[in-house]
């Protein structure tokens, strides 16, 4: 391992407080996945021998975990993970135009990184976010409701270090790695950054409201 | 008349800081809780029995009875592990439940947890949602903190944890064995069964496993009472419901209502199919579950009634398209989710899925013959009922309704040598159908 001498003592200790949440050892091991990510961007081999060390495993078995799960890249990971969702419902409500124009106006396919190392783009699976296509997701935070233009500006803004808001979550969009932290269950105290609920996150309640619904008559 | 919408869960949500430990106590939170500590838990499992709560995370199991399949205490642990992977396409429900409400989660999952007997519950959240994370480990502080968790709960003796643990992007993990064995630091892969987890789940221990949705549904019964949950839904289908609309919709969302209410209701409360367009075919359950059409508007959503005619009520993610949607266009994408997904154990999903997504893109692209049609389906055969877990089942569900409804919609594709549709026209966005790289070139 390659890792420098602080790197290494605050990746153990990061790895003991993970393996303390579980009963057996072996479970802490996406989370560690996670955690090296945060700190190479990406599991890099001393990242799979790490892990490998710290839960008795062989680097193979690591590595046979980690190239099951889409979240953990095998290639230095730009700063920000675009992804367009294309699963139907999204597809179909314009996702498949908004892949083609971004991709396009970025000038990097799936799973491709931009040279200034900013952007990862990817094509997503349905990310639970249906009601609001169609969908992109930046490092793990909402962007609902987007068109051809608003994902290009998100993309351009990001590139040009601007901080860029979700339309639900954080204040801002935080980098690969910070996210990568929170993922291995590190709190980051952004829990209370808030961009409202949602339109349609809301929409039943409204609804309910026309119907003469109150929140005291539950 | 319409049916009268019954927020429960998301009661809450349009509350200021509404995922905050003292907006949720405000409005009530926790007092179920204690009430659940001052019961035996066999009351409370019998409560849930008695209140007909069936599983909302797809199949329908009755909650009560899942909890009495644990075995008698051998004094080892046993397991509470919340199913929160929500990733079936059409699904978003858990996601927004966890984001804005947190902590009725967290109070399910303590009176679940004492209600079992375990000691120790996990959460399994997808990965792919990380603010929803935030709250939930931010939630987990606050109930440690007020005493919700921790030893000797509120002086009852009782003793829980909790940890929240993110999944790393695989929607096979949503399958209940194939989740223990990731929460287990494995690939994601489904178990054979029996045993089932009930007996030998989470490290070869027994354990429940639920979706997000059917523990959080616990403290209301528990404090509501069984009558209260009972009065509303249908006569086997039992309580409220979050059903997520999506699509060609109006006002799409969450609308969470009795069980049995029918998409025309559901539709009159979200404004209609978008202006100018008319419903073609929707999901009842999401992607797995057999395609509707119009004919199937007053069809009450509830497990029976979508089950006789011929889906699943599945998640009640309720995927609406209008009639500028291709069916073979969609059902092609979401073959290839299946294949993409399919977790490789087993070879009739693993080779079936890629067949089909082979045939699917050649109809789609008219370059299929009327043959293909045909193969489709007996490729399907070769899948459904012969794989090793659901996924497989699940892969063949649209492609097969959808042949039936629309036989000729594929037909079209082969005799035209092409799609007929017109992609812009389903987008929710203006642009002409010329690709992208043209127009940027021009
Ligand atoms: C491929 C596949 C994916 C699934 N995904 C989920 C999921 O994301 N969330 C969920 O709660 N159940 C999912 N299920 C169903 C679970 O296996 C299980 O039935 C459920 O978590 C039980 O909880 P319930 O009884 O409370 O519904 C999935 C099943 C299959 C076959
Ligand atoms: S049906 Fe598909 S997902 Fe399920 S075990 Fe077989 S290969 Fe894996
Ligand atoms: S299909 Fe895109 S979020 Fe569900």
């Amino acid at each position: 391992m390659t890792y420098d001498e602080t790197t290494l003592v605050s990746l153990t200790e990061d790895a003991a407080a993970i393996i303390a949440r579980y009963p057996v050892k072996r479970s802490a091991l996406l989370p560690m996945l996670h955690l090296v990510q945060s700190v190479d961007g990406f599991v890099s081999p001393d990242g799979i021998q790490f892990c490998a060390e710290q839960l008795e495993l062989t680097a193979a078995e690591v590595s046979a975990v980690a190239t099951f799960y889409t979240q953990y890249k095998r290639r230095p990971n730009g700063e920000y993970q675009v992804g367009v969702c294309t699963n139907t419902l999204c597809a179909v409500m314009g996702g498949d135009r908004i892949w083609d124009e971004l991709s396009e106006h970025v000038g990097v396919g799936h799973d491709e990184t931009t040279e200034d190392g900013k952007v990862t783009l990817e094509r997503l699976e349905c990310n639970a976010a249906c009601d609001y296509a169609p969908v992109m997701m930046v490092n793990w935070e909402f962007f609902d409701n987007q068109t051809p233009e608003s994902a290009k500006q998100v993309v351009d803004d990001l590139r040009a270090g601007k901080d860029v808001a979700p339309s639900r979550g954080p204040a801002k969009v935080c980098s690969f790695k910070q996210v990568s932290r929170v993922l291995a269950g590190f709190e980051d105290g952004r829990a209370d950054e808030d961009q409202g609920a949602g339109t349609a996150t809301l929409a039943g309640l409204e609804a309910a409201k026309g119907q003469g619904w109150t929140e005291g008559a539950k | 008349m319409t049916v009268t919408l019954t927020p429960v869960l998301s009661a809450t949500w349009g509350s200021d800081k509404s995922w905050s430990l003292d907006t949720y106590t405000e409005a009530g939170g926790y007092a179920p809780l204690k009430k659940a500590l001052g019961m035996a838990p066999g009351d409370l499992v019998q409560a849930v029995k008695d209140s007909g709560l069936r599983g909302r995370g797809g199949a329908g199991f009755p909650t009560g009875m899942k909890w009495g399949f644990l075995p008698p205490d051998d004094g080892g642990p046993r397991y509470l592990v919340v199913n929160a992977d929500e990733s079936e396409p059409g699904t978003c429900k858990d996601i927004p439940t966890m984001m804005s409400a947190p902590h009725a989660l967290i109070e399910g999952v303590i009176i679940t947890s004492f209600a079992i007997g375990c000691n120790h519950a996990f959460i399994y959240l997808r990965g792919e949602v990380v603010h929803v994370y935030r709250r939930l480990l931010q939630a987990v502080r606050e109930a440690y903190e007020a005493g919700h968790l921790g030893k000797n709960i509120h002086g009852s003796g009782f003793d829980l944890d909790v940890t929240v643990h993110a999944g790393a992007g695989a929607y096979i993990c949503g399958e209940e064995t194939a989740l223990l064995d990731s929460l287990e630091g494995r690939r994601g892969q489904p178990r054979l069964k029996p045993p089932f987890p009930a007996v030998a789940g989470l490290y070869a221990r027994p354990t429940v496993v639920n979706n997000v949705e059917s523990v959080a549904s616990v403290p209301a019964i528990v404090d509501k009472g069984v009558e209260w949950f009972t009065a509303m839904g249908t006569e086997r289908s039992k309580g409220m419901g979050l059903f997520s609309l999506s699509g060609h919709v109006t006002r799409p969302g969450q609308y969470e209502a009795p069980l049995g209410i029918t998409l025309r209701e559901l539709l009159e409360l979200a404004g209609g199919i978008r202006e100018g367009h008319e419903l073609k075919f929707w999901t009842p359950g999401g992607s797995s579950t057999p395609i509707f059409t119009q004919d199937h508007l007053d069809t009450p959503l509830d497990y029976e009634s979508v089950g006789a005619a011929g889906s699943m009520l599945g998640t009640r993610a309720l995927q609406l398209f209008d009639e500028t949607t291709c069916v073979v266009r969609a059902v092609t994408r979401w073959t290839e989710f299946y294949k993409h997904e399919s977790c490789g154990k087993c070879t009739p999903c693993r080779e079936g899925t890629y067949w089909l997504t082979q045939i699917l893109k050649r109809i789609e692209a008219g370059r299929g013959t009327q043959a293909d049609i045909q193969q489709l389906l007996d490729t399907c055969d070769s899948i459904a009922g012969r794989s090793f877990c659901a996924l497989g089942d699940g892969a063949t569900s649209s492609i097969i309704s959808s042949v039936t409804l629309f036989r000729e919609e594929y037909e079209a594709h082969v005799e035209q040598g092409g799609c007929p549709f017109d992609h812009a026209a389903s987008a929710l966005f203006e642009y002409s159908d010329t690709p992208a790289t043209e127009e940027a070139h021009a």
